[in-house]
């Protein structure tokens, strides 16, 4: 715009209009001229920018709340310890309504409007696999959070990863065994009718035959239902344990409705605690879960052998000991998923500082130092417990645990080891190119 | 689960949202019918009366019984004033225009959605019901003993559905007496029949009109009271009301009382029953082949009467 003085000495107004017209059209058409210009101007001052593509609204909105305080204390974390490489970590936080085009759009826009050096935080497993295809094209390294299968199936690509969170096959693997050897063998399982949903299906129907059991009827929920007591009929009479796993903002309904429909004669019960994170264990109508179990990515209880890392973590993120927020504790985390984001943003500080990150130009150096990773030892960066990334499926391995309902109280009785959860390799990213 | 408890249980259900569908399409019944309008707004009066619900019963402590009983009272009254401000500041202005206050309508679905959304926020919170206790159904059967009786596993109810059920039943019956003995209900039934003439006699149609917004909204707000201990309070629950709701208004016939309930029930029903034996897909999806049918058969509807 500021050529038009010294290249036409003789401008008219007429002239003058149309370039500053053209320059703002420019401008506004591409969206990126003053942000790179601002880039190459400041080189290492500048600070590095995450774009996370949060659930703030639709059915997504409960962990979308909760993902937005675990990260926002992780970054505050990173940056008084002096930040990545020396610079400060901004965040972009952008809401994808929980709704796979709009996250696509998000992106979008992480890439070529706010420059965002890397996108992360995605938990819905139909918005990572709506998105990441748009994030591998624009070479978008596009971390997510999302428990899902699709990373490690090969089914995405190079630039998408999930370095701080199981996915659902590791996880039902590694649980099938005390299902099988303490609750029954004869199993019915109802979960939400999308990707993640599809996934429990899938595969704890694998898992459970391997160890002798079997699955008699499987039954669909799709996650926006509202009311469910209809769907309960189709539970076989001869079902000795019910595996559920719900979302989505009805979830209380669902379990409250699941023990209306039991009484006191009920099966043995397995459960998600998908199935009521946000949600007090406590609330009324919920007493039935007492003896039941769930599986928990993360113990919400504070345990009596807590490591100081948990201790650590719910100090910085704001939580008490029963997982509620410290300034209400009607406020329950999703505690269970919302650590992935924490250890995530750490795994990317770390491999940025392995690659010697400076700009976007270094996205596939920072591919390459992620897929170098292997061991994560149980410290504050990782406070759920001690981790094995696996570099060519982008997935990472992990603990998981299995409480029981004792009063109102999530407690542990089993963690699995990294090796119960992990199974072979089904596609090599590394072979692809970057 | 054996055949006839089954029936019995998802007949049960169907009930219960035929209750609550019976309410809410009445409200827009009533609204098109007096004022032909088309209130595209009316699932979000719905999803506000059970936010306000919410917002009641959590500033008042103790007994939930308390908090649920003045909802039920506050949020139709301040859903219904906020309707018929609605009318009077927008509707009025443009006439009643059919095309305009379509547009206008959406456009108030989206100012009271996203406002919601803005302080109540994006969760679900539940509401405590007064009561709710599991009521085990019997079951009977002619076996080698003659009549037997026995508790067939899963087959039970809460008393709070049933409560449901029969706080419909009366609130239907009120506003019907409401409507045939009261002067008010006299006033609207004449500016139904004939908005010119009851101009001519001195009728205030304007104020008819507020008065007639308000009450269907505040119908709205009362299924949304009624069924929030059951499900929970969110923002984005007014949609599938207001689809069931035109559904029902269409087949029981635009403007039809009587038409309205008879499609309540038929559409609640076999949307519990197709929904339990079948797939809640397959019943939405035979919901709206019947909206098809009867547009073309019949267009008036079950009970309408044809436009003169």
């Amino acid at each position: 715009m500021s050529d038009i003085k010294s290249n036409k000495p003789l401008f008219t107004r007429r002239a003058t209009l149309k370039g500053i017209g053209s320059g703002v059209g420019a401008v506004a058409a591409t969206g990126v001229l003053p942000g790179s210009l601002g880039f190459a101007q400041a080189q290492s001052s500048e600070p590095i920018s995450i774009g996370f593509q949060v659930h703030r609204t639709g059915i997504g909105a409960a962990y979308g709340r909760w993902y937005s305080r675990t990260t926002e204390a992780a970054v505050k974390r990173i940056n008084d310890m002096g930040g990545i490489n020396g610079r400060p970590v901004k965040l972009v936080a952008e809401d994808d309504g929980t709704d796979p085009k709009r996250g696509a759009e998000v992106v979008e826009k992480f890439a070529t409007q706010y420059n965002c050096d890397v996108a992360f935080g995605t938990l819905f497993s139909h918005v990572v696999i709506g998105s990441a295809p748009r994030a591998g094209e624009l070479k978008l390294p596009y971390f997510v959070v999302s428990e899902g299968h699709h990373v490690a199936s090969g089914r995405l690509n190079r630039y998408t990863l999930q370095p701080g969170i199981t996915d659902v096959k590791s996880q039902v693997k590694a649980m099938a065994p005390f299902v099988a050897e303490n609750l029954g063998k004869k199993v019915t399982m109802i979960f939400p009718d999308f990707a993640f949903g599809h996934d429990h299906r899938d595969y704890f129907s694998a898992a459970i035959k391997a160890q002798g059991g079997e699955v008699l009827e499987t039954i669909a929920v799709p996650p926006t239902e509202t009311s469910f007591t209809r769907y309960f009929p189709k539970i076989p009479r001869d079902t000795e344990v019910l595996y559920h796993v719900m979302v989505g903002p009805s979830v209380l309904t669902f379990v409250k409705e699941l023990g209306e429909f039991f009484g006191p004669s009920r099966p043995e019960i397995f459960g998600f605690i998908d199935s009521l994170e946000a949600v007090d264990i406590r609330s009324p109508g919920l007493e039935f879960l007492n003896g039941t179990y769930f599986w928990e990515g993360n113990p919400r209880h504070a345990q009596a052998d807590q490591s100081p890392y948990d201790k650590n973590f719910r100090a910085a993120v704001g939580v008490d000991d029963r997982g509620a927020s410290l300034s209400d504790s009607k406020d329950v985390s999703t505690y269970s998923h919302m650590f992935g984001c924490w250890e995530t943003l750490n795994v990317i500080k770390k491999g940025m500082e392995t690659a010697g990150y400076q700009g976007p130009a270094d996205r596939a150096k920072l591919i390459e130092a992620v897929e170098a990773m292997t061991d994560m030892a149980h410290s504050d960066d990782h406070p759920q417990g001690a981790k094995w990334f696996d570099g060519k499926t982008h997935q990472v391995f992990g603990h998981q645990y299995i409480s029981k309902v004792e009063d109102g109280n999530l407690v542990v009785v089993h963690t699995t080891s990294i090796e119960d959860g992990m199974y072979d390799d089904e596609v090599d990213y590394t072979t692809r190119p970057l | 689960m054996e055949f006839g408890p089954h029936l019995l249980l998802a007949s049960l259900e169907g009930f219960v949202t035929a209750a609550i569908l019976a309410l809410t399409a009445m409200g827009l019944s009533i609204v098109f019918g007096v004022m032909r309008v088309v209130n595209v707004a009316h699932g979000e009066f719905y999803m506000l009366g059970a936010v306000i619900a919410w917002w009641v019963a959590s500033l008042l402590g103790g007994h939930p019984a308390i908090g649920f009983v003045l909802a039920l009272v506050v949020a139709p009254l301040v859903v219904g004033a906020l309707a018929a401000v609605a009318d009077r500041l927008i509707l009025q202005r443009i006439n009643y225009d059919p095309d305009r206050t379509i547009v206008a309508t959406i456009g108030l679905l989206y100012i009271i959605q996203q406002t919601t959304l803005m302080t109540f926020g994006p969760e679900a919170r539940p509401v405590e019901a007064p009561f709710n206790t599991r009521l085990a159904l019997p079951w009977f059967e002619f076996g080698d003993k003659g009549l037997t009786m026995f508790w067939p596993w899963g087959l039970s109810t809460t008393s709070y559905k049933l409560f449901v059920i029969g706080a419909a039943v009366a609130i239907l019956l009120g506003l019907w007496l409401f409507m045939r003995h009261s002067r008010f209900g006299l006033l609207m039934r004449a500016t139904q029949q004939d908005r010119e003439t009851a101009l001519a006699f001195g009728i205030p149609v304007d104020r008819v009109y507020a008065w007639v917004f308000g009450l269907g909204a505040g119908l709205a707000a009362v299924g949304a009271v009624l069924v929030v201990p059951i499900q929970q309070a969110h923002y984005l629950m007014g949609q599938d009301p207001l689809l069931l709701s035109f559904i029902v208004v269409i087949i029981g016939g635009l403007g039809s009382l009587p038409g309205t309930i008879i499609a309540a029930v038929l559409i609640g029903m076999s949307d519990g029953i197709i929904s339990v034996f079948f797939t809640p897909t397959l019943a939405k999806i035979i919901a709206t082949l019947l909206v098809a049918m009867v547009l073309v058969f019949r267009p008036q509807g079950l009970l309408g009467r044809r436009a003169q």
